[in-house]
């Protein structure tokens, strides 16, 4: 088992607002990562932090047996990609234009005809070449989020980070991303870490989930370990029903525990 | 470019006294080569000492202007954002305010009016950059802190006008108008130096502006310090609008429209939209002077005056018919 990328005593605060607490990680190669918890458990920020774009307190990422805290932000950024929930919309860009930004910690000044192909490769795989000249501003949700996976594989990095991609699309649209994100991972040889909020998509598509909880790691292992009744009612307080379908848990929820007086 | 050389020719010839475009390009040739051409003394002399310190003027001033509104606004992610709206011109007016009215001065000599307007211009952009260190500060907090500083600054001037005495407040009403007029070929020379440092430290950051202007956090993962860009950038522009506005006054419109009418024509490349926001300033400055040179001529009304006035009705139809590509669309 190859290790591409570790977290070790992790810990983050805004601040006197604990936000991560010790967490630590180890992640295989060729994986689908899900990072799942409840609003404010930490998951976007454990991802922000693994790619220094905020700055941990405490503790240490490790990628390909290289410490990131030792590197510059243009190395990172050859070895880790980051595809943010939205992209801001103030200046229009085109298509091509945003996705030729990810090939930018490898080239100087000029892009070269090497570059530009890379970009059209990665339209390619995503299926969304014909959409090179639109704007950027224009397209759906859904069209949005695959320029900005195609931005981040321009990048060609070994792991790539992705937060809540699916949140604001339809269910078509959920699965189409789902469906590219674990091909990619299989046919180009990536790792993707993925926060996410829906626990049914992250059972069907990934290798592994991470359940935190409150700045910390709560469980993590198969889909089938982590999302049992126990672990949902102690991390989301909801009584839920797992069932296997096709070999996949899936969670039904029911209610929400009463909370204990006192306790907000 | 060549374009610009050939309306800066063109435009020297306009004015209260007659002269041919050859006259003109036979004149500049003449300083270099002399003996070729027999040139008329008065001609050499308007041609030297009027028309081509203030072409140069126009054209450097507006480069820079145009330079200075395209960087701020792709760091601050604002299309709002320029010289103007950030504080830094009015900053300048109440330093040369200051100067007029209580002989308050940072620098002695025959440059106090430009020495204050410089320091306080600077001021102005030292509290906008304080600002974006603070943590929590958004881009936008920035631009509403220019904004307010804009207000302050005028009413101040406001304020000195009713205590002025009618001399004093000629001084400030004129600089306030800017106008390109009291420029000689020492200032330009100056403006030179500042520009020739300052723009290409400018257009270095282009790549970086380009990511930026998709988010910081997005910028950061593909490998740029936006923090550190951001500081960068505007303490380098801020810098050389200080320079310009201490000679030149309070010209508020080129900085906000040149690189808008850049990106309509040239998309959102930094690495051509740059330049191009700086030739079109350049441009627009260049017609600006010589409508403001030659339409009550013989008298010369104030430069910035006349930039608003042609500029703002041009500068909404664009937007409205250029809607479809921009950014509130």
């Amino acid at each position: 088992m190859i290790v591409k990328l570790s977290v070790k005593g992790l810990h983050f605060s805004y601040g006197s607002a604990e936000i991560l607490r010790d967490v630590n990680l180890d992640i295989r190669d060729g994986q689908v990562v899900s990072i799942v918890g409840p609003n404010g458990s930490g998951k976007s920020t454990l991802i922000k932090c693994i790619d220094r774009i905020l700055n941990p307190s405490k503790g240490e990422v490790i990628v390909d047996r290289q410490k990131v805290s030792g590197m510059k932000q243009m190395e990172l950024a050859r070895m880790i990609a980051y595809v943010p929930q939205n992209s801001l919309r103030v200046f229009p860009n085109t298509v091509f234009d945003v996705v030729l930004m990810g090939r930018r910690p490898h080239l100087g000044w000029r892009e070269e005809a090497r570059d530009e192909q890379k970009v059209w490769e990665v339209l390619g795989l995503l299926g969304i070449e014909d959409l090179a000249l639109s704007l950027f501003t224009e397209l759906s949700g859904g069209q949005q989020q695959k320029v900005l996976i195609a931005r981040a594989l321009a990048q060609e990095t070994g792991v790539i980070l992705l937060d809540e991609p699916t949140s604001n699309l339809d269910v078509w649209h959920q699965i189409d991303v789902m469906e590219i994100l674990r091909t990619l991972v299989r046919s180009q040889d990536l790792t993707a870490i993925i926060a996410i909020h829906d626990l049914n998509t992250a059972a069907r598509y990934s290798d592994t989930i991470i359940m935190m909880k409150g700045g910390k790691i709560f469980a993590a292992g198969r889909p089938e370990d982590v999302l049992t009744s126990e672990n949902l009612a102690a991390v989301y307080g909801i009584h839920a029903r797992v069932r296997n379908y096709d070999d996949i848990p899936h969670v039904i929820p029911l209610k929400q525990i009463p909370r204990k007086r006192g306790r907000v | 470019m060549a374009t610009l050389i050939l309306a800066s020719g063109a435009i020297i010839t306009i004015g209260p006294m007659p002269i041919t475009i050859i006259e003109v390009y036979c004149t500049i040739l003449d300083k270099f080569v002399p003996g070729i051409f027999s040139i008329e003394s008065m001609i050499n002399t308007v041609v030297w000492q009027i028309r081509l310190p203030r072409v140069a003027g126009a054209i450097s001033v507006g480069l820079g202007l145009g330079i200075c509104g395209c960087v701020m606004q792709a760091v601050l992610k604002n299309p709002l954002a320029s010289p103007f709206t950030l504080g830094i011109s009015s900053g300048a007016n109440f330093g040369v305010s200051l100067a007029a009215v209580f002989g308050i001065t940072i620098l002695g000599g025959p440059y106090f009016l430009i020495g204050n307007a410089f320091v306080f211009a600077l001021l102005c952009s030292g509290v906008i950059i304080g600002l974006s260190g603070l943590k929590g500060a958004t881009s936008e907090t920035m631009v509403l802190a220019g904004i307010a500083l804009n207000y302050l600054f005028q009413a101040m001037n406001q304020l000195f006008s009713y205590i002025a005495s009618d001399e004093q407040r000629d001084v400030m009403r004129i600089w306030g108008m800017g106008s390109i007029g009291g420029l000689n070929w020492n200032s330009i020379m100056v403006i030179a130096v500042v520009s020739m440092i300052c723009l290409p430290l400018l257009y270095s950051k282009a790549w970086d502006l380009n990511l930026m202007t998709v988010g910081d956090e997005a910028a950061t993962s593909m490998g740029v310090n936006a923090g550190h860009v951001r500081i960068f950038v505007l303490v380098v522009s801020s810098l050389l609008v200080a320079a310009l506005v201490a000679f030149v006054g309070v010209i508020g419109f080129i900085g906000l429209v040149a690189p808008h009418v850049a990106r309509l024509i040239l998309g959102s490349d930094h690495r051509y939209i740059i330049p191009a926001a700086g030739g079109l300033g350049a441009i627009l400055f260049l017609f600006a002077d010589v409508i403001a040179m030659n339409l009550f001529s013989p008298s010369t009304i104030p430069t910035g005056t006349v930039m608003s006035v042609i500029g703002v009705p041009f500068f909404l139809y664009l937007i409205l018919r250029g809607r479809r590509k921009e950014y509130w669309s």
